[in-house]
């Protein structure tokens, strides 16, 4: 299989986009999306946690493990955690594991962190139109190597 | 003879300590040496040969030299901070060690060439040292040596790492992790790495895949250097205990760069110095964050 960056061409491809959200303020921006009726792609699959704190990088590599294509983490804006200071901890990991991920190849593009409120259903719009877009264009997590994630 | 072995041959003898851990030649260079008597004390010695960060030893895991009894331990100012790290997580307490911190002037990166220092065979890790004389310390011994040269080698792989592109940064860990055989002798080797049961080792749910499979080793390695974030002393045991030559230390070296980049924070060899981790500052940069 060649190693060069080939655009994703297969148009009947859609990217598979986990995201990780916190149940106080995303996942409401979230529910209020959908209450306001607000068109978004249909890519992202949502996995509610207490908090963004609570996201264990380790959820985002076996993510990617298991098939996902993208992934979105997010939670509510720093000074506003429902438990005081728990993104505020988060922001510090994920910083690092931002860096490291691109450190290791994995393009920015497939790992959005956003700081999403319960009044931002525009925002979460936003981000989880934008995410499916970049990701699309990247194509499948691992398919230019032909060894990258997926099943071996 | 010197110093070192006079202080050892003292602990030893008034009953202070019941082991001094330390190096010793031996018939295939420099080891650690696990001295228990003090007629032994002589054969300790201390040079560029002595790589080895022997902090690793005061793991409370490892039994069969926590039964031996109440240990002093010969440290380099860099091993000073993975013996700050162990005080500072609670693993062992300060009353209960004895450091005898060494001058240091430099260590070889491969020890078992003995050569003289300079700029290509001094060790990466001594690059810009700070720590030549640790502030962590019972007994601070030998002459302060001239400064080591410095080896530039690790700043530059990293740094043509950095200009590629994430495909080409993907090969190239793909090229180095496929080697890697699960033997977890970096994790065995790292004196930070004192989890009862590793996160790789827990099958409900099971995080990483034991067998080494590309995937598998590369989930084992970033969680591994994530775990050592802010924690890692870049004492690079990990990479030099590694049997396939994965450059482990381009990783740890890298998130090293990130934390003090991001949190203005190097391994402290001040134990009541907190960790990046375990603390935050509500104007931490957040530029990745949308």
């Amino acid at each position: 299989m060649s190693n060069e960056e080939v655009p994703c061409t297969d148009i009947t491809w859609a990217p598979r986009v986990v995201a990780f959200v916190c149940n106080w303020c995303t996942y409401t921006g979230a529910d209020l999306a959908g209450t306001s009726r607000l068109k978004m792609d249909p890519n992202v699959r949502v996995i509610k946690l207490p908090c963004s704190s609570r996201v264990n990088p380790l959820f985002i590599i076996k993510a990617f493990e298991r098939g996902a294509d993208g992934v979105i983490v997010s939670g509510c804006h720093t000074g506003d955690c429902h438990y005081s200071t728990g993104n505020y901890h988060a922001r510090r990991r994920f910083a690092i594991l931002h860096d490291l991920l691109q450190f290791m190849g994995v393009e920015e593009d497939r790992v959005t962190f956003a700081w999403v409120s319960a009044s931002e259903g525009n925002k979460w719009q936003q981000v989880v139109n934008e995410t499916t877009a970049r990701v699309q264009q990247l194509g499948p997590f691992g398919a230019p190597q032909g060894q990258k994630g997926g099943a071996q | 003879m010197n110093e070192l072995q006079e202080t050892a041959r003292k602990l030893l003898s008034d009953g202070t300590v019941n082991v001094v851990i330390g190096y010793e030649s031996g018939p295939r260079g420099v080891r650690a040496a696990f001295i228990t008597a003090p007629e032994q004390a002589d054969k300790l010695i201390f040079d560029t040969r002595c790589v080895q960060n022997l902090a690793t030893y005061l793991n409370p895991r490892r039994t069969q030299i926590t039964r031996l009894g109440k240990a002093a331990v010969v440290v380099k100012g860099c091993d000073a901070r993975a013996v700050a790290g162990v005080i500072r997580e609670k693993q062992i307490e300060r009353a209960n060690v004895v450091i005898l911190a060494m001058r240091c002037g430099g260590v070889l990166q491969h020890p078992e060439s003995d050569t003289p220092l300079n700029a290509d065979t001094v060790s990466v890790r001594c690059a810009n040292c700070k720590v030549r004389e640790p502030k962590l310390f019972d007994y601070l011994l030998g002459e302060l040596p001239p400064e080591p040269p410095v080896n530039t080698l690790r700043i530059e792989q990293i740094a043509a790492l950095e200009k590629m592109t994430p495909s080409e940064r993907w090969n190239f860990w793909s090229g180095q992790l496929s080697r890697c055989i699960r033997c977890h002798a970096c994790r065995e080797a790292c004196p930070m790495c004192f989890c009862v049961k590793c996160t790789a080792e827990k099958s409900q749910p099971q995080w990483i895949d034991p067998s080494s499979t590309l995937q598998a080793n590369r989930a084992w390695q970033t969680m591994r250097v994530l775990h050592q974030a802010g924690r890692c002393v870049d004492c690079l045991e990990c990479e030099r205990a590694c049997p396939e030559h994965i450059p482990l230390s381009l990783l740890v070296g890298y998130v090293a760069e990130a934390v003090e980049r991001r949190f203005d924070y190097v391994a402290s060899d001040d134990p009541s110095v907190p960790a990046p981790f375990g603390v935050y500052r509500t104007d931490d940069d957040e530029e990745f964050i949308r």
